[in-house]
């Protein structure tokens, strides 16, 4: 695939840095930034609330945005697309709303090893708060569940399991479907964090059995600040709102308020309507793209790198040995040099990749590396991309003073 | 390009081989110095003599330039006054903020190596942090 796709990125266009930093945030194609100026330039009026045609253009497009949504992780109803910041708020949102309100004191929360800080912090918040106990589901060395290990952590007392469906670090699809499955044979939840599978995989919302997924914008090639929550229905209904005041009311009396229907409930506040509206035209990019294609590219240039590094002496990469397995991530230490240094030497060599812990400190000390660094790849990158990744990755060692 | 040369042979030789990087029993003072975002983690180990460094050395765990420039301190400081020792490491921040003269820059002799320190914002808290743990060592002191 030469790169149909590549002049579709203004800042690809503009930059000549290697960028093999998209787990981080992805670029935005051209039409995701020309949604957010048009709707700007012809639709902006506070939405959901204006009686005058340009606030009703402006509901209808943000409408528009979260059906694109309901679509792309194949939701039952629009409803149950809550728009937040992002990953990060929106797994605040079921930890405050739904954690703090279910989980009592003895009961369990579950999380993996491999979490994000933003899947880690919040349970840990819920179980300082409820007197509940935090356990830790462990990955093997390739950074796989052991399902075997994860049933025989749930137990009676378990009410939130809690996932990344692809860890940030390693790369790798986890079994959430199977999880979900052992969750709910107890009368747990499902909770997964999608920020890293939403870019790489279609991500089934109802096959997964997931009861709440979170995700960005920003990493599936949208705006930054627009994120998505998925929670089933019937647990939204059910659950107080995170935050409260404008646009998430029917009434509100001196003492009290009848909150409004799902999903305004969750939304308090004037929305971010064009950063959804570049959501949508992200997603709508996606599609015309389409996962097959992208993952076909990806998997190659992983194939690539992986090729490249195995070639290097003193160079390690963490998790799978299939290029299949790493949703374009792939971290890696160096003997001797120390992840910040080789995060600097590529930077002079023009290769952005991310050095330090990732925000996933547990699962770093876990596999006793203080630090790695860590080149993440989208569709849009190019064989000579990888090859400049190699090539300062091959003379590293000897530019910080090691002998040949 | 810029930081091509930046991994300098003072730099890299320090890194490679510290000279202070090893314990020292007989500390009066022990400190660690911590970056805890990128995780440069140092002890530094003074012996006193009076008002003289008489002996010092680190040890920890960091990237390149918080060890070299750990080491680099240690080489020009022992021996020296409290006091001169503060002095040096004032100039030595002022140079990181790229406002040391360049006489000052001089009076650094090895140190000097870490001058484009101050075109790199990310890395300004790995080559302070030896000088940062001295300075919180030193006023800590009767």
């Amino acid at each position: 695939m030469a790169h149909a796709y590549r002049d579709d990125f203004p800042l690809l266009k503009r930059q000549d840095i290697a960028y093999l930093d998209n787990a981080a945030t992805a670029q935005r194609p051209q039409c995701v930034l020309d949604a957010v100026t048009r709707f700007y330039e012809s639709q902006n009026a506070n939405p959901l609330r204006g009686l005058y045609p340009l606030s009703v253009a402006a509901t209808e497009a943000y409408e528009d945005a979260r059906e694109a949504v309901r679509a792309f992780v194949n939701a039952k109803s629009s409803r149950e697309i809550i728009f937040t910041r992002n990953t990060t708020e929106s797994l605040n949102l079921v930890a405050y709303s739904y954690g703090l309100s279910h989980v009592k004191a003895g009961d369990e929360v579950l999380v993996s090893i491999m979490e994000h800080h933003s899947n880690l912090l919040p349970w840990q918040m819920v179980c300082r708060q409820t007197g509940a106990a935090l356990k830790f589901m462990e990955c093997e060395a390739d950074g796989t569940l052991d399902l075997n290990k994860v049933e025989a952590l749930i137990t009676p007392r378990t009410k939130i399991v809690a996932c990344t469906h692809v860890s940030n670090v390693l790369g790798r699809v986890n079994p959430i479907r199977e999880i979900a499955a052992l969750a709910h044979r107890v009368g747990a939840v499902m909770v997964v964090d999608g920020a890293q599978s939403t870019p790489h995989l279609s991500v089934d919302v109802q096959a997964l059995d997931a009861d709440f997924l979170a995700f960005s914008g920003h990493k599936v090639y949208g705006p930054m600040g627009i994120g998505v929550l998925y929670g089933r229905e019937e647990l939204l209904n059910a659950m107080p709102p995170f935050l409260t005041g404008g646009e998430m009311i029917e009434s509100v009396t001196r003492e009290s308020a009848v909150y409004a229907e799902l999903p305004h409930k969750f939304e308090a506040g004037t929305v971010n309507a064009a950063d959804a509206v570049g959501l949508h035209a992200a997603i709508d990019y996606v599609g015309r793209v389409g996962f097959a294609a992208m993952h076909r590219q990806e998997v190659s240039l992983t194939r690539r790198a992986m090729e490249g590094i195995r070639s290097i002496p003193c160079v390690h990469l963490l998790g799978s040995d299939d290029p299949e397995e790493h949703c374009g991530i792939l971290t890696f230490t160096v003997d001797g040099v120390h992840p910040h240094d080789i995060s600097e030497i590529l930077a002079s060599d023009g290769v952005a990749i991310r050095a330090g812990h990732h925000c996933a400190q547990p699962l770093h000390a876990y596999l006793k590396h203080p630090s790695t660094a860590r080149a993440s790849l989208a569709f849009y990158n190019t064989e000579d991309e990888i090859d400049r990744l190699l090539d300062s990755l091959s003379t590293l060692r000897e530019r910080m003073g090691y002998g040949k | 390009m810029e930081n091509r040369s930046f991994y300098n042979e003072i730099l890299t030789e320090h890194n490679l081989h510290p000279e202070f990087k090893h314990d020292l029993p007989d500390a009066d003072i022990v400190l660690e110095g911590v970056n805890p975002s990128c995780g440069d983690d140092i002890f530094l180990k003074l012996k006193l003599d009076g008002d003289t460094i008489a002996d010092g050395a680190f040890v920890g765990d960091g990237c390149a330039i918080s060890q070299a420039s750990a080491d680099i301190m240690l080489g020009m400081i022992i021996g020296k006054k409290k006091d001169e020792a503060l002095r040096m490491g004032e100039i030595f921040l002022r140079m990181i903020q790229g406002e040391a003269s360049e006489d000052e820059i001089d009076s650094l002799e090895e140190a000097s190596a870490l001058r484009d320190i101050a075109h790199m914002p990310a890395r300004v808290k790995c080559a302070v942090l030896g000088w940062r743990t001295l300075k919180e060592a030193l006023q800590d002191q009767p």
